[in-house]
């Protein structure tokens, strides 16, 4: 089979298999390893990444398909999730959506034609005192209204 | 009595993440002290005479949760740190990770040393990128000063730290599903006993114990259990807490107090009060989204594990959800209900199934097409759930759904005799992602 990711990728997940006294750990940490270089996991990946470890592809299949975070289809180079429960929704946090709704035009769940921006609604962030927020990417952003919205948006290429 | 900050008592410095900043202000003096003066025994016997609960959200004395290690030492021992912060209104320990790691990290070494462990897992939430990282560093210079290693500061003991990456599961801070998905498999809980103490990690036996309390491990280690156990409200109840205060008040942020602070000074003094002058205080959540709900008539609480169970609610993540008149509680639950469902594992058929009837019963009481007896029908189901799942999962949203019935009964009702929400539902609209669960 040829590899679907890079050498030094392949590599950090056989450090990681030696890293934990059981090498079935080194799973998660693969699949994070794997979806940083291809932004997402793909079926091939997960064939790979079973074959590695010495498990089952419909194994991996499972857990990618049960953890949030892994995305089993490119998402945008932005890819923007707002969080949607109680204390985000207390501070307004479906307006916030709603602007990003038009001013995107796409649809919760969407990616922009240009493949600039994708749009989901996640849950709780862990970080209600700067409600409501989003995270783009691995980065927060707190107090949002509709201008720093905007002027986020302007700022993403 | 102005309160001195002791677990965020370095959050203001600049630098306050560095091993620098941590040794200034005696960072890790607690460790030299027990690992000079103390076997783990003594030192295990002054975590229990301190008095600590366990700050994750049951309120568990740590001392005692460390002794149910079985006595034989024929197989490793971990230490499952739980970072995998998820209950709604919750975040505190965030600002620890962020902004006092060696606080944490302190702590851990500590709690391994008293459980005779030689690995630790911190398995922090995937979302928290940045504190990953903030982690990762505290870790490695802990490793460069002799903190962590081989024969850390002579002593002869070994400790390796090991940062686990979580990826987006709710469930995961339930701690047996927390070692499923340490283990690389799907965060389903698994059923009791065996406790991980006997039959934990790989097997093995295992404590888990939450980032806020293994800060507080730091503290006893450092000023002894005397002095900690005069904290709060002694006997039971010892200690300082974060408060996550967050919703309509103008200041939400993490505030420390001695366990035990009035609920109304937290709320009125500590966050700067209401939001909005003109909307008063309806409800408050006062320890993370799966606790019973406080009207305002009940706000006159000590925020502590015993007064909030006396008060009808608990403790849980100390996460304190305030919500003005402005608030429609069926919306408020429904948002939660569409939490709940979305984070569900799955495995139990009350909760899997449960969850889905709370979203459809609670969307069609908020657009107008709710039934008479629905609101009966919501209390019933809960009551189906409670109880008949592995995991306190489905306590967790049998208890909203229950106690927002119960307090606000008049208002369900009213969205089937008006037929909809008389504030308007949009606010708290569940989108088509959530209920679907995994």
């Amino acid at each position: 089979m040829t590899m679907p990711v890079r050498p030094e990728t392949d590599r950090k997940i056989d450090d990681l298999k030696a890293s934990f006294p059981y090498p079935g750990s080194a799973l998660l940490p693969a699949l994070h390893a794997i979806q940083e270089e291809k932004g997402f996991i793909s079926t091939e990946s997960m064939e790979y990444v079973a074959g590695k470890i010495g498990v089952a592809p419909a194994f991996v299949a499972g857990v990618v398909s049960f953890y949030t975070m892994f995305q089993q289809k490119p998402v945008g180079r932005h890819h923007i999730q707002i969080c949607r429960t109680l204390p985000c929704a207390l501070r307004g946090a479906a307006a916030i959506r709603d602007h990003l709704v038009r001013r995107l035009g796409i649809r919760v769940g969407e990616t922009t034609p240009d493949g600039r921006f994708s749009l989901v609604e996640v849950e709780c962030l862990g970080t209600c005192d700067t409600a409501p927020i989003c995270q783009i990417n691995d980065e927060e952003h707190g107090h949002l209204d509709a201008a720093r919205v905007d002027a986020l948006l302007e700022s993403l290429r | 009595m102005a309160y001195e900050p002791l677990l965020l008592r370095n959050i203001a410095k600049p630098g306050s993440e560095t091993i620098d900043i941590s040794l200034a202000s005696g960072g890790y003096q607690g460790l030299r002290r027990v690992l000079k003066e103390l076997t783990p025994e003594k030192f295990l016997e002054e975590v229990k005479a301190a008095g600590l609960r366990g700050r994750g959200g049951a309120g568990f004395p740590t001392g005692m949760k460390w002794s149910f290690l079985p006595k034989t030492r024929d197989k490793p021992r971990y230490l499952c740190v739980n970072a995998d912060e998820s209950e709604p209104g919750t975040f505190k320990d965030r600002l620890l990770i962020e902004r006092d790691p060696h606080l944490v990290l302190e702590g851990i070494i500590l709690s391994c040393f008293a459980i005779e462990s030689r690995r630790a897992f911190f398995y922090i939430r995937g979302e928290f990128h940045k504190g990953a990282r903030i982690f990762a560093r505290a870790v490695e210079e802990a490793y460069a000063r002799g903190f962590l290693g081989k024969n850390i500061l002579g002593s002869g003991y070994d400790l390796e730290v090991t940062i686990y990456r979580g990826a987006g599961a709710y469930i995961c801070g339930e701690e047996t599903a927390l070692l499923e998905s340490l283990e690389g498999k799907r965060g389903l809980p698994r059923i009791k006993p065996p406790f991980p103490a006997i039959v934990g990690l790989y097997g093995c036996p295992t404590i888990i114990n939450n980032v806020e309390t293994l800060a507080n491990v730091t503290l006893i280690a450092e000023r002894g259990a005397a002095w900690y156990a005069g904290i709060g409200r002694p006997p039971k109840n010892t200690g300082p807490k974060l408060y996550c205060v967050s919703g309509h008040v103008k200041r939400p942020g993490v505030y420390e107090a001695a366990l035990g602070i009035p609920l109304m000074e937290l709320i009125n003094e500590r966050a700067g009060g209401m939001l909005h002058a003109d909307r008063p205080l309806k409800a408050v959540i006062p320890g993370g989204s799966s606790m019973r709900i406080l009207p305002a008539a009940k706000c006159d609480v000590l925020m502590d594990f015993d007064s909030l169970v006396a008060a009808g609610s608990m403790l849980g993540s100390a996460g304190v959800v305030v919500m003005d008149q402005s608030t429609c509680m069926v919306g408020a639950l429904l948002n939660l209900a569409g939490f709940y469902a979305h984070e569900s594992c799955g495995q139990c058929t009350p909760c899997r199934e449960g969850t889905g009837w709370f979203v459809k019963i609670l969307t069609r009481l908020e657009r107008g097409e709710g039934r008479a007896e629905d609101v009966d029908l919501l209390i019933d189901v809960a009551s189906r759930v409670e109880g008949n799942t592995i995991c306190p999962f489905g306590e967790a949203i049998a208890w909203p759904i229950d106690s927002y019935v119960k307090t606000f009964r008049a208002e369900f009702e009213a969205h089937v005799t008006r037929r909809g929400c008389p504030k308007g539902a949009a606010a708290f609209e569940v989108n088509a992602m959530s209920g679907t669960g995994h």
